[in-house]
């Protein structure tokens, strides 16, 4: 009994297998690699730059689902972790250093080494107070980008080119490879975060999400799972940071500002906090609303709002809680086909109760 | 650095921590007794200032202004918690996190619509526009000192009001054990409707107050919400007694290493530096106060929870 995680079997249905659906998946990334290539077609390239920010966005919004959503840690300071991101990326390149290889994993490292510190100290506490506290040391480090005169302080620092991936035939200055290198990250990054939360990690992460106490007594070390997941989620937004100061061609410390922040919650909340699926549609669905809103009038941050409200009264685990709810009918899609029986029996079970 | 230079300081952190009071009470009081994370709270208190402006743009006194503010606002407070706010309490915090961010979209939008872009100007009272002598030497502007006092009276009114009265029992009942108080039969419903219109008149008061001193603009609530927030963790959710200390702390922390620390620093850094580091150092201390406190105490210095 040493190993905490030999108590848990593998779940077959319910809190802790999270299923990204099958077969349609592949559809979707298809159709999503397609996309550039409609949008010219359609004359209509430059909602390339806006299908970018989406997947930048999606992939922020996943980092941040696995802390929130999957560890019921509702973290106020992801901000923090995509500027730093940004910011690493902004700086080498103004030192000379433009390579992705290079300038990419450096924004992520330098993101988790910052979480790494902050989760020691932040879980701690609990609720409220870890809210607060994450938003803290945001705010530190949105102020401390706002001191760095030399990077600009204030006005931020100019990305003058996007980063280059030497030994691929990608450029990333032209928009479309941009967001196909943008799409593989995305999907590099949700298959991730699918493996993780169905490993053992993610169930004891999960399993403290509803009871920590009992998680503890049957030897689980809630700490050092929470802190792992944290620095994960930290080097991820780092990464979406590296992305997004390429898109934006600037990094300035409005990047870690906490309504940003709250944007990023508001995004995994609305698409649904703790589903595999929730930061990638809550990203969508916001920007997309943003977008198709603020083209049709001036006031759209009052129809925005409006929306999020009823999703919020009606959907009330977000727009990723009603897809599931048409999903449970059928019994659960597995690719192994020894528990194929078991789902059905159980599922039929369900049906007779 | 001098002695009139740190008194005149004290000052407008008092004062700064007083009108901070307004808003945390009110925040404070919802989120320990209906257990509700409301972001809007700081849109209440742009609704206020608006208000005020408006009103004396249309010929009244300042003071029917301010009244007009309260009254308006605290009716709109009141008209959301019964419409929609009430339906979140039994609610997870996410879920009333992106709801009342929701409300901020449509409350600044709203004031949008009506009073457009421009931030409004709203003047001191001509009456209190002028400097008064404290003590040889020490001049300090007398709308700052009305500021003071109605703070103080406030929190006077409200802590009486609080350990005097049946409905302030209700109220730390409500804090302490939220369950339990509905059932040895308190009329919650009326006590958490009477305690955000108390909240929302509050910030009212607050918002046309600085209203004067500040800028009267759509965002304006967005960050002193923040500074609200930092101010009732570090005081202990849901304790009066803790949103005055923690506000009083924060207000002067705040404006004491704005103007002090800068002064400081030239002493042993070059000038360059120290206007390069002091503002960013003070934005950063009140967050380093919250951490500290949060790391000794993790309840906050005054918890009402037994």
């Amino acid at each position: 009994m040493n190993d905490p995680t030999s108590i848990l079997r593998r779940p077959r249905h319910g809190l802790l297998n999270h299923r990204a659906g099958g077969a349609w998946i592949w559809a979707a990334f298809i159709a999503m690699g397609a996309l550039p290539l409609l949008l010219q077609a359609l004359g209509l390239a430059f909602y390339t730059v806006v299908a970018t920010r989406i997947l930048i966005f999606a992939i922020a919004a996943a980092s941040l689902n696995l802390i929130l959503g999957f560890g019921g840690l509702v973290s106020f300071g992801h901000a923090a972790f995509v500027g730093l991101g940004a910011y690493t990326v902004g700086v080498l390149a103004d030192a000379g250093v433009v390579s992705a290889w290079i300038a990419w994993p450096a924004a992520m490292a330098v993101p988790a080494v910052a979480a790494a510190v902050i989760g020691a100290i932040s879980l701690r506490t609990r609720g409220v107070y870890f809210i607060m506290i994450t938003l803290a040391f945001a705010q530190m480090f949105h102020y401390l980008a706002v001191s760095l005169k030399a990077y600009g302080g204030d006005d931020g620092l100019p990305v003058p080119a996007r980063s280059t991936l030497t030994g691929l035939p990608v450029n990333l200055a032209d928009d479309a490879s941009f967001y196909w290198v943008a799409l593989v990250l995305f999907a590099l990054v949700f298959a991730g975060l699918r493996r993780l939360v169905n490993s053992p990690l993610g169930w004891l992460l999960q399993a403290a999400r509803e009871n920590e106490t009992r998680v503890a007594a049957t030897g689980g070390r809630v700490f050092a799972v929470q802190w792992t997941a944290f620095v994960v989620a930290g080097a991820v937004g780092g990464l979406a940071g590296a992305l997004l100061a390429n898109l934006n061609g600037l990094v300035s410390p409005h990047l870690m500002h906490w309504s940003q922040s709250g944007q990023l919650m508001v995004m995994v909340i609305l698409g649904g906090a703790g589903a595999l699926w929730g930061g990638p549609l809550g990203a969508a669905v916001f920007l997309l609303l943003e977008e198709l809103l603020s083209g049709v009038t001036i006031h759209w941050q009052f129809a925005l709002g409006a929306i999020l409200l009823v999703v919020v009264l009606f959907a009330p685990r977000g727009l990723a809680g009603l897809f599931d709810r048409f999903g449970t009918r059928r019994p659960t899609a597995s690719t192994s086909p020894a528990s194929a029986p078991t789902s059905k029996a159980s599922s039929k079970g369900a049906a007779h109760a | 650095m001098d002695a009139i230079l740190i008194a005149e300081q004290a000052l407008n952190g008092l004062q700064f921590g007083l009108m901070l009071f307004l808003l945390a009470a009110g925040l404070t009081l919802v989120f320990g007794i209906m257990d509700l994370i409301n972001l809007a709270h700081g849109s209440l208190y742009m609704v206020g200032a608006y208000l005020a402006a408006a009103a004396i743009a249309a010929g009244a006194s300042f003071l029917v202004a301010v009244l007009a503010a309260i009254a308006g606002t605290a009716l709109l407070g009141m008209a959301l918690e019964v419409t929609l706010l009430r339906r979140l309490y039994q609610r997870d915090h996410l879920s009333q996190v992106l709801a009342t961010f929701a409300l901020i979209l449509m409350l600044n939008e709203g004031v949008r619509m009506i009073w457009g872009e421009q931030p409004l100007m709203l003047n001191t009272p001509a009456s209190l526009s002028g400097p008064v002598e404290l003590l040889p030497g020490l001049m300090y502007p007398a709308y700052r000192l009305l500021i003071i006092g109605v703070g103080l009276a406030v929190a006077v009114a409200l802590y009486l009001l609080v350990t005097r009265t049946r409905w302030g029992m209700w109220v730390r009942a409500g804090a302490s054990n939220r369950a339990m108080t509905t059932a040895m039969g308190v009329p919650a419903d009326r006590l958490f409707t009477a305690v955000f219109g108390v909240g929302a008149a509050l910030c009212a008061l607050a918002g046309s107050l600085l209203g004067p001193l500040l800028a009267v603009q759509v965002g304006m609530g967005e960050s002193i919400l923040i500074l609200a927030f930092v101010v009732i963790v570090i005081g202990g959710i849901g304790s009066i007694r803790g949103a005055l200390v923690g506000s009083l702390l924060v207000g002067l922390v705040d404006t004491g290493s704005r103007t002090l620390l800068p002064a400081a620093l030239r002493q042993v850094a070059s000038p360059e530096l120290a206007s390069t580091l002091g503002p960013s150092i003070a934005a950063i201390l009140i967050y380093v106060l919250m951490a500290a406190v949060l790391f000794w105490k993790p309840r906050g210095l005054f918890p009402a929870r037994g």
